[in-house]
């Protein structure tokens, strides 16, 4: 489902945020030369389509109390990632939970790590990883008001992944670099 | 922190914008405050930084798109240089700071997988640095609605 021309501005046009005046619809419709029951209606079916998750709020969890962020980061047998994925997903206190390509330095015969390390995820190139080993292939967002209900709700995770798991680590992210969103290029690279 | 009006404003709004002539309004009706009121509170919660934007969340993978997670392992000396070198492409959403050897981590939304791959490959010019790209192989949840208000069960 591409975009139309219509999709394309209206996402332009309210990709920063809704003007917040008392008709917010209209607003954008006078923007981009159209009513605002068009803009409304053509919202409702991205909506109804998911191209649109939600219309509303998007919080700064770290000035809403929630300070500790931690990328929890897990390696997870091949064959139960996807079953233990499910699961983990729905733990409360897990925001984004994917299956990821892991990153692995290019096996050489013989490593004894290729024996519990299969390749990354399905056809994905590893690239030069300048040393940097990532055996991780589950990655679950955590947020919580102290870095000690993370580990707590990281230990709960690790329950529930038992001997299937390998090994996890926690990043924590210390700054937000940019927070805007999809921005679509105004110009459009044929 | 948060007002309880707040609170209970953004669990309102977490995701529900009514689409109709003035949703504000419909909005305020239901807790009895007036369309000024939720304006205002909105406007000040943006104003604050508590809110980094009020609107629609567009997932561009319905209309063909990415959005792909990737790290980079940059020096400290470079950091604060390398910060601005990425966040300076529209196609970076998200970029957060962690702590670990990969310690920048960022989003790239684009359109095309094309357009995705010219970032990726524009950034490691521009900053002679290796990305490590992770595109999702699989999801399995997103959108947590952390608990505003006293007394709600976490991650409801």
């Amino acid at each position: 489902m591409a975009l139309d021309d219509f999709d394309r501005a209206l996402m332009t046009a309210t990709q920063g945020g809704l003007p917040l005046v008392p008709r917010p619809y209209d607003a954008v419709g006078e923007r981009l030369g159209v009513s605002g029951q068009q803009v409304r209606e053509r919202l409702a079916q991205m909506l109804e389509s998911g191209l649109i998750r939600r219309i509303g709020a998007v919080p700064n969890h770290y000035r809403l109390g929630f300070t500790a962020n931690g990328m929890s980061v897990w390696d997870v047998d091949d064959a139960l990632v996807d079953l233990l994925g499910e699961r983990i997903g729905q733990l409360p206190g897990v925001s984004h939970c994917y299956r990821r390509p892991r990153h692995l330095p290019k096996a050489s015969p013989g490593r004894s790590q290729d024996a519990e390390s299969p390749s990354g995820g399905d056809g994905v190139q590893c690239t030069p990883t300048g040393g940097i080993y990532w055996p991780y292939n589950l990655f679950a967002m955590l947020h919580g008001r102290s870095r000690a209900e993370v580990e707590q709700q990281a230990v709960q995770l690790h329950e529930l992944l038992g001997s299937a798991c390998r090994g996890h680590d926690i990043l924590y992210s210390t700054a937000i670099l940019k927070k805007t969103g999809l921005r679509l290029r105004q110009s459009q690279e044929s | 922190m948060l007002s309880p009006d707040d609170a209970r404003l953004l669990e309102r709004l977490h995701g529900d914008l009514p689409l109709t002539e003035r949703p504000f309004a419909d909005v305020a009706f239901e807790f009895g405050w007036t369309e000024d009121y939720v304006i205002g509170r909105l406007s000040a919660l943006l104003e604050s930084g508590m809110l980094t934007r009020f609107g629609p969340l567009f997932q561009i993978e319905r209309a063909g798109g990415l959005f792909v997670l990737a790290a980079m392992a940059v020096p400290e000396a470079r950091y604060a240089a390398v910060t601005a070198q990425v966040n300076a492409l529209p196609e970076v959403a998200h970029n957060y700071r962690r702590d670990h050897a990969l310690n920048m981590w960022f989003v790239l939304g684009t359109e095309t997988p094309a357009q995705c791959a010219a970032a990726i490959a524009r950034i490691e010019d521009e900053t002679g640095l290796s990305v490590l790209a992770f595109p999702k192989e699989r999801e399995f949840f997103v959108e947590l609605k952390l608990p505003l208000t006293i007394g709600e069960a976490h991650g409801a």
